[in-house]
């Protein structure tokens, strides 16, 4: 049973790692994207366990939700690439001192 | 309900001034403060000394806190209230005079500044009491950045946070003691009931103490003062020494001594220790000051240092002494602020060496000015002296010593008095001065009631000794009974 | 009558009121007769008083007469109440009675001055402070009036305050009283703190109960000393008595009033009242012999060779209160307030003389341009010589009985005491008959235009010279001594207001017969010397500093004390105000301060290098963050 669970972390440190490393903003949102995923999978899984649908409800919502979470955050990427003409996320530090 | 009244009402005042615009915002100001003044009367003559807290008014607030809005007045703080509603009015006549721009902000923030400082003298919540604490804070803020010197951002600033500084310390202190309490509750009765070891004792007076030592300010602690005082527009260091700084000793008489008895055994010397060296320095170095604004800065420290030290005499005569000096200290150096005021208005100018001779222009101002000087060097039959008299009383009860040292204040208040007098107004009339004119009425009419008041204080202490023994007594009667038998 | 106590001080204060308020709309002529006429009503009322003391018949009720209860704080009640018996009477009357003289003269001699109603409200509150001071039932009643005439005083000395000299002295003087202050002040408190009051009645009956006259007690000492300390500022006594001579730049009358009859006395008043501690502190009666009898030498040493005609007054006055305080050293209340009196009446006179003497010269001082005015001014020169011989103790004239007083007492305690007595008797007949000598007798030295306004003064600066003059010749007969056939009646007088007399005289009336004649020989013998020199060889003091010999030069430039005091206090304590400014202040406590702030910023300054605003830096922190939170759960789970 436990494969499931070595599953979803492998995945989840795959999408963390993902994001730490890479300087393509687009790659880093597929890694973000790998993370929710992998916590959703966790989420169906326990949700079979325990014999509760409420679980899989849920994976549903964040689906949905993070579908428009993606639109937001590809509007903005796009914005940003036409701003600075490039998606690399060295060229974004104006936050700071 | 006039507690509140008290508290409350020139916040709606300030609001009226804000709308009544740059024009009718002086009238509108003074007639609020007179009002508020009237009330304060009022209150005055209604005061029943043998009840203890008078005008009392409870109203939960945030009740899952253990806080209460609870203000009302015991001796002490009708004390206090009388002295601000009657300097506020002075000082917003006097500030009709000085080269202020923006008249109706600088009233409106006075205004707001007054709401707060009743609210310090009167709460009875330690929460509350916080709250209005830091209020008072913001207004003069303003006040010294909008109107003050070249100087005024570093010095502001400087002030700002030195004073936050102290306040962060009361606050951990109070969270401390409001954890420490039985009942959840930041009531003054509940606050006065903890019980703390000794250790604690002194964790929380060093926090207490520092924070109001910084306000009074005792040495050394004092450096924030001369600079802001300097660089204050006069209105504004008015408002500073003439009220502001009583709300440390206040805090001290009200927080500190019924609450830590332990500590103030313990640590009670080093207090009067730093005040009476704060005398002795704050007068040597007052003087050989060239401007005359900083050196009544000093003078102030030296004042105050006495009052400091007589909070910790554990006297009826010396706290009585604090009480009534508190009283003479505010109208007087608000009368010799003043005459800064003034003395800038004419000459433009306050460094001693270029003033001169002015009594020949300004002799019903020379009068004026004798007469504050000889208040503020505590001479008999000025309010000074009764303040400075009982204080000593209280003192020497406690060391006659440090007494001793202390009363060469008498002597150094003599020296740099008289000195910067005679440099002002004294000597041949110079020519630059020569198209100076004497007082005009409006300036009478703050002189006036300042005089006056020295006088009937001087003369007739008693109607403000009665009124504040029995809060005295309760005080020490806290202090007293505390103290382990074991100690 | 009696019932009218209170107005005697509160005359003056109304006159004061009404000149310094309506001062613009009073004409300047009047505000003399204003003053003057409030003295006089205070002066009958007292005089009422007087005559009731001197029967014996003064009502009980006045004993304590309560105006105002003034500060009551725990223990503390203070009551501005006022206690008459026959010392405060006594007091009054000089200071009403020489106080109306030297208004009435004012009038005359102040006329052309443009302050003229500044002058007399100044002296009427004056007035008001100097009987607050002898009329007070308890001592902070008493240091009321005593920082009261201190105000005066200051005020009155820097009266034409255009000159800075003048202001100077008038500060010198304040602040000098005001260390003597500190004293008086610090003994209140320790009476407070040890007899619980400060009522004179309850103050005496305690320490009488409570200290044991046979043993040294610390306390009455320490109490006895600080208002010694007191009496020495305002009583000008080593070594607070510089003030008094620079104190002479206020108008001579007011040197008169103030710096002669009246506020100088205040400590001889202040002592003779706490008499009775006095006598339980024989420490103390020593060290104030010591002081009085240093401080009338060396003053008399300083008067030698003065010039400034009012500066010789000026010391006589210093050395004429040593000698006050040298008879209360030697337990003499009785023989000090003696002297207060027959001083107050002769030094006053001598003052208001000096004054016409100046008037008449057009405002010269100097001692060395006049000459010769014997006869040009006939009545100042008549009352003037009364005085001198009054000061110099030539019977029967009142100084002769008050310094004989105090010279059999001194013999008492030791013949060299007696010898030290009379040798400052002598200087003090030296140098006032040298002033004498040179101001009236030989040719006249001034400029011409000088000679052509000499005048007599007019009559209303003459009267009261006339009228002090007989006071000086009558006034001695009060307390004659048995020696003499008299009944020391005013020591008698003063037993009733519970002034200690000193133990009846040991000597045989031959001795002291002996010890008079003695005395006097050697008075005559200087007078004799000093004419010989000042007018048959018409020896004039030297010109100018530098043909001076040694001792001289010492005695003219007043041992250099002034100097010493401000090598020694003045610049040390400019001093150290500057460097506490401006290097203590600025660089060390004003530093910390700053310092603490500046390491805030630094500190800022120093971190913000971790907010790169690259995003993967922040997460990287995040993901280690969290791991380490996560990794402390799983230990403190596990635990």
């Amino acid at each position: 049973m436990s494969e499931y669970l070595v599953l979803c972390c492998i995945l989840f440190s795959l999408g963390a790692f993902g994001v730490l490393i890479r300087r393509n903003i687009l790659v880093m949102f597929m890694s973000i994207e790998l993370m929710l995923n992998s916590v959703n999978l966790l989420l169906v899984y326990f949700s079979a366990i325990h014999n509760d649908q409420s679980g899989q409800v849920f994976v549903f919502f964040i689906m949905a939700v993070a579908a428009a979470e993606i639109t937001i955050g590809l509007a903005i990427l796009v914005m940003i690439f036409r701003h600075i003409g490039s998606i690399k996320i060295d060229s974004l530090k104006e936050l700071k001192w | 309900m006039i507690t509140t009244l008290l508290i409350f009402f020139p916040l709606v005042a300030a609001l009226i001034v804000f709308i009544a615009g740059q024009r009718m915002a002086p009238t509108v100001g003074i007639i609020a403060t007179l009002v508020e003044f009237a009330i304060a009367i009022y209150a005055y003559l209604h005061f029943n000394t043998a009840e203890g807290w008078n005008f009392r008014e409870v109203q939960p607030w945030i009740s899952s806190l253990g806080i209460q809005y609870a203000v009302g007045m015991d001796g002490i703080s009708l004390a206090l209230v009388l002295l601000t509603t009657f300097l506020l009015p002075l000082i917003l006549l006097s500030s009709l005079l000085g080269p202020l721009k923006d008249k109706k902000l600088f009233y409106v923030l006075a205004l707001i500044m007054q709401s707060a400082l009743i609210g310090v003298f009167t709460s009875k919540d330690l929460f509350l009491f916080y709250i209005f604490w830091e209020l008072a804070l913001i207004p003069i803020y303003f006040i010294c950045l909008l109107w003050g010197d070249e100087n005024r951002k570093f010095v502001t600033f400087k002030f700002f946070i030195y004073t936050l500084f102290g306040s962060l310390l009361m606050l951990a202190a109070i969270i401390y003691l409001y954890l420490s309490a039985e009942v959840r509750s930041f009531a003054i009765e509940n606050i006065y009931l903890v019980n703390l070891s000794a250790c604690e004792q002194s964790c929380i007076f060093a926090g207490l103490f520092l924070a109001f030592a910084i306000k009074m300010p005792i040495f050394p602690f004092h450096t924030w003062q001369p600079s802001t005082y300097t660089s204050a527009p006069v209105p504004g260091t008015m408002l500073l020494s003439g009220i502001m700084l009583k709300m440390g000793i206040y805090g001290v008489i009200r927080w500190i001594l019924p609450i830590l008895p332990t500590a103030l055994m313990e640590w009670g010397w080093l207090a009067v220790l730093l005040s009476v060296i704060g005398i002795i320095y704050a007068s040597i170095i007052a003087i050989k000051q060239s401007n005359y604004k900083t050196l009544i800065a000093y003078v102030s420290i030296a004042h105050v240092g006495l009052i400091a030290a007589g909070l910790f005499s554990n006297s009826t005569e010396g706290l009585q002494g604090v009480v009534a000096q508190m009283l003479a200290h505010g109208v007087n150096v608000v009368g010799i602020l003043f005459v800064v005021e003034i003395l800038l208005n004419r000459t433009g100018t306050l460094e001693i060496a270029k003033l001169g001779g002015l009594r020949n222009q300004m002799p019903q101002f020379a009068v004026f000015f004798v007469v504050i000087m000889m208040a503020s060097v505590a001479l008999p039959s000025t309010n000074g002296f009764v303040g400075e008299f009982l204080l000593f009383v209280g003192l020497f009860n406690y060391n006659p010593y440090i007494t001793a040292v202390a009363g060469l204040t008498i002597i150094l208040g003599a020296v740099y008095m008289l000195s910067s007098y005679q440099k002002i107004m004294l000597g041949e009339a110079k020519p630059e001065f020569n198209s100076v004119k004497d007082l005009s009425l409006l300036e009478k009419s703050i002189l006036i009631p300042i005089v006056i008041v020295i006088f009937v204080f001087g003369l007739f202490p008693n109607l403000i000794l009665g009124l504040t023994e029995p809060a005295v007594n309760e005080i020490l009667h806290a202090v007293n009974n505390s103290i382990p038998v074991a100690n | 009558m009696m019932d009218f106590v209170w107005l005697i001080p509160a005359l003056p204060l109304l006159g004061f009121l009404i000149l310094s308020l309506f001062n613009k709309y009073i004409p300047k002529a009047a505000s003399g007769y204003i003053a003057s006429a409030m003295l006089l009503g205070s002066f009958i009322i007292v005089l009422n008083l007087l005559c009731a003391a001197i029967g014996g018949t003064l009502p009980e009720n006045v004993a304590h007469v309560e105006i105002l209860n003034w500060i009551h704080a725990g223990k503390l009640d203070l009551s501005l109440s006022f206690q008459i018996d026959n010392l405060s009477v006594w007091f009054m009357s000089i200071i009403t009675g020489v106080g109306f003289l030297i208004h009435v003269y004012s009038i005359s001699y102040m006329h052309d001055d443009e302050g003229v109603t500044r002058y007399f409200s100044y002296l009427n509150l004056f007035v008001f402070s100097m009987l607050l001071l002898v009329m007070g039932s308890n001592y902070v009643v008493m240091f009321m009036g005593w920082e009261g005439v201190g105000l005066c005083s200051y005020l009155l000395i820097g009266f034409w305050f255009k000159n800075q000299a003048y202001n100077d002295a008038a500060k010198k003087a304040f602040i000098m009283n005001r260390i003597g202050d500190l004293g008086f002040l610090l003994g209140m408190l320790l009476i407070y703190n040890q007899f619980g009051s400060l009522e004179y009645s309850t103050v005496f009956n305690q320490a009488v109960t409570i200290i044991n006259p046979n043993e040294p007690s610390g306390i009455i000492f320490a109490i006895t000393i600080l208002l010694f300390v007191g009496a020495m500022g305002k009583s000008a006594q080593i070594p607070l008595y510089t003030w008094l001579p620079d104190a002479m730049a206020g108008p001579t009358p007011v040197s008169a009033l103030i710096h002669a009859a009246t506020m100088v006395t205040a400590g001889i008043y202040m002592i003779a009242r706490s008499n009775v501690l006095y006598s339980l502190a024989p420490c103390t009666l020593d060290i104030i012999y010591i002081i009085g009898t240093s401080t009338a030498i060396l003053a008399a040493l300083i008067g030698l060779t003065q010039t400034d005609i009012k500066k010789v007054l000026a010391y006589s006055t210093v050395s004429q209160l040593g000698f006050m305080f040298m008879a209360i050293g030697l337990g003499g209340y009785t023989a000090g307030v003696f002297h207060v009196t027959t001083h107050a009446f002769f030094k006053a006179l001598l003052f208001l003389g000096a004054g016409s003497v100046i008037h008449a010269m057009g405002g010269e001082q100097d001692i060395r341009k006049m000459g010769g005015l014997m006869k040009k001014l006939p009545i100042t020169f008549f009352t003037f010589i009364i005085a001198t011989l009054a000061i110099a103790g030539i019977p029967p004239l009142a100084g002769f009985f008050s310094k004989d007083a105090i010279l059999a007492l001194a013999f008492e305690a030791s013949p060299i005491k007696w010898g030290l007595g009379v040798f400052a008797a002598l200087l003090t007949t030296f140098y006032m008959f040298r002033m004498l000598f040179l101001t009236f007798f030989g040719e006249f030295r001034g400029t011409t235009h000088q000679k052509e306004h000499l005048h007599e003064s007019p009559l209303l600066m003459t009267i009261p010279l006339m009228i002090l003059a007989a006071l000086t010749v009558f006034s001695g007969f009060i307390d004659v001594p048995h020696v003499l056939g008299g009944h020391n009646w005013f020591s008698h007088y003063l037993a009733a207001a519970n002034i200690a007399l000193p133990e009846a005289s040991h000597i045989p009336a031959s001795t002291e017969f002996l010890l008079m004649g003695v005395a006097l020989t050697l008075v005559v013998l200087v007078i004799l010397t000093t004419y010989v020199l000042y007018v048959s060889k018409k020896t004039m003091p030297a010109a100018s500093d530098s043909e001076l010999s040694f001792l001289d030069k010492l005695s003219y430039n007043k041992f250099y004390v002034d100097e010493i005091y401000d090598a020694v206090i003045v610049k040390p304590l400019a001093f150290l105000s500057d460097f506490s400014s401006k290097v203590l202040e600025k660089l060390f406590i004003d530093r910390i301060v700053n310092f603490t702030g500046k390491s805030v910023q630094w500190s800022g300054k120093t971190i913000r290098f971790i907010q790169s605003g690259d995003v993967n830096i922040y997460a990287i922190f995040m993901v280690f963050g969290i791991v380490i939170i996560l990794f402390i759960n799983l230990i403190l789970f596990l635990n």
